[in-house]
């Protein structure tokens, strides 16, 4: 009798302090077209502290809507959004084309009020994990696709948010250099953890890095299944048990 | 290339008509007395000329500042938008050579009033590009802005402002070319020197050839400041032909 009204007490309190993000219920629906349209209806997402949560479904599905109702860039129609702060990656690097490369991965740090020195000497401080030594002076247009995208991730991943909110981040990318970087930021992630909402249209790549897979309908979005994936670190696409997980992915999307 | 062939076909043409056409030339000068006048009269074109290259230069120093100060005031400010917008778009309807008399009356005859209608013949194509140019930052960056917990003057020195470099740019560009027709309007409504007073004298002097030198220096001043503005936005906003975030 004691043990179950404790677990009861208990339970709301872990939640709090285990859940990064907790999204219960959300409903969005954009107003101002010719006729409203219900982006998401009803969509209950948690993410634990450390965890890395891929969301896939279909184009147009209200994905996107969903990382910024995490990032607190937009509020929800109804259910309730609660996040830790969460930093904002979207698919184009959106380098500032009048910075060069140091200057823009230290950019989360200057937003922040560090002064100009010490926010580029600790974004230096990153440069060669990053691959990226020797490119400090180089303006975006002068990176490789693949190198634009690290830039952006180092400077996302110094804005120092416990939350990562990462909208396709390699979507952009040809195929071999996106292979890479997943293969990159898996190992990033095995370095520094952090908790990732990974929004994606590309199953494999959201099995290939998630802990747990979150697929949602066409609009208006629900949650129609969701995949933990158990798998050993790190993986690789090819693995049978990635292929079948995909599989099952696949199958949930149709 | 070609725009100098053409330049030189309509000289020869011109210069043909003058002589051979039977053209008075205090009716139409030729080109070469154009020239000899540049030449003879270069001690009065030149002291007219700072005269109103300083206007120039002055007026639209100011339509820059004021320009990207109420840019900025719209920018930030809907309700201001909404309000002073209108009327901003109603002041170009108002005729600057109606006004620059009543200017002079009120300003008196120095280079006040000069400096009032360059400024305001400037200031419309600077404060509407730059606030366009405000406008149009890729609401993406400005949500990675807010992400990052920047504040509003953080987001705005930071993004929004060299973002809007190259439509300020395209402002000023289009300003300088009738920053030169304001200042001699201004000259002409009331002033002792400056080219468009001397253009006013040479006139009725039937000094025909020295008013066209005057022109051609108003022109020249015009395309050289088009052209420096042109050569300092190559310095300073060298990503401009290129999209942000996209880089190559």
């Amino acid at each position: 009798m004691q043990i179950t009204t404790e677990a009861v007490v208990e339970e709301p309190r872990t939640a709090a302090l285990n859940e990064a993000v907790e999204l219960v219920e959300v409903r969005r629906v954009f107003r101002g077209g010719p006729s409203p349209v219900e982006a998401l209806a009803g969509v209950t997402l948690r993410v634990r502290v450390g965890e890395v949560v891929a969301v896939v479904g279909p184009s147009g599905c209200g994905k996107s809507t969903l990382l910024e109702l995490a990032c607190g860039l937009q509020a929800p129609d109804g259910g309730s959004a609660r996040a830790l702060p969460a930093a904002f990656m979207p698919q184009r690097d959106l380098l500032l084309p009048w910075l060069n490369a140091l200057d823009n991965a230290a950019l989360a740090l200057r937003a922040q009020g560090l002064a100009r020195p010490r926010a580029r000497a600790r974004a230096a401080a990153h440069f060669e994990a990053f691959g990226l030594r020797g490119f400090e002076a180089a303006r975006p247009w002068e990176l490789s696709g693949g190198m634009r995208q690290r830039v952006a991730f180092l400077r996302t991943l110094l804005a120092g948010t416990p939350v990562l909110a990462l909208d396709e981040p390699f979507g952009a990318l040809d195929a071999l250099t996106r292979e890479e970087l997943q293969g990159w930021l898996a190992a990033m992630l095995a370095r520094e953890p952090r908790t990732v909402l990974l929004v994606t249209h590309d199953v494999e790549e959201a099995i290939v890095l998630a802990d747990r897979v979150i697929v949602l309908s066409p609009r208006p979005g629900r949650v129609v299944a969701e995949l933990d994936v158990p798998l050993a670190r790190p993986r690789t696409r090819t693995d049978a048990a990635v292929v079948a997980l995909r599989a099952r992915t696949l199958e949930a999307l149709a | 290339m070609t725009a100098a062939a053409l330049v030189l076909a309509l000289l020869g043409g011109w210069e043909l008509y003058a002589r051979l056409g039977g053209v008075d030339s205090f009716i139409l000068p030729a080109p070469s007395e154009i020239a000899s006048a540049l030449a003879d009269d270069r001690a009065l074109l030149w002291s007219n000329f700072t005269v109103t290259a300083g206007e120039v230069l002055l007026g639209i120093a100011v339509a820059l500042a004021a320009g990207l100060a109420l840019a900025l005031a719209l920018h930030l400010s809907g309700a201001l938008r909404r309000a002073v917008y209108p009327l901003l778009v109603a002041s170009q309807t108002i005729p600057i050579v109606v006004i620059a008399p009543l200017l002079v009356v009120w300003l008196g005859y120095d280079i006040g009033p000069k400096l009032v209608i360059v400024a305001l013949v400037c200031f419309f194509p600077i404060v509407v590009n730059a606030l366009d140019g405000l406008a149009r930052v890729d609401p993406d960056l400005l949500k990675l802005m807010r992400t990052f917990g920047a504040s509003r003057w953080r987001t705005l020195w930071s993004v929004e402002l060299p973002a809007t470099l190259p439509s300020l740019f395209s402002g000023a560009k289009i300003a300088a070319t009738v920053a030169v027709i304001g200042a001699v309007l201004a000259e002409q409504a009331g002033s002792s020197e400056g080219l468009g007073h001397l253009l006013l004298q040479a006139i009725p002097q039937l000094e025909t050839a020295r008013a066209y030198a005057a022109v051609v220096l108003l022109a020249a001043l015009a395309i050289g400041l088009f052209l420096a503005l042109t050569a300092l936005e190559r310095v300073t906003v060298p990503w401009a032909r290129r999209p942000v975030g996209r880089g190559a």
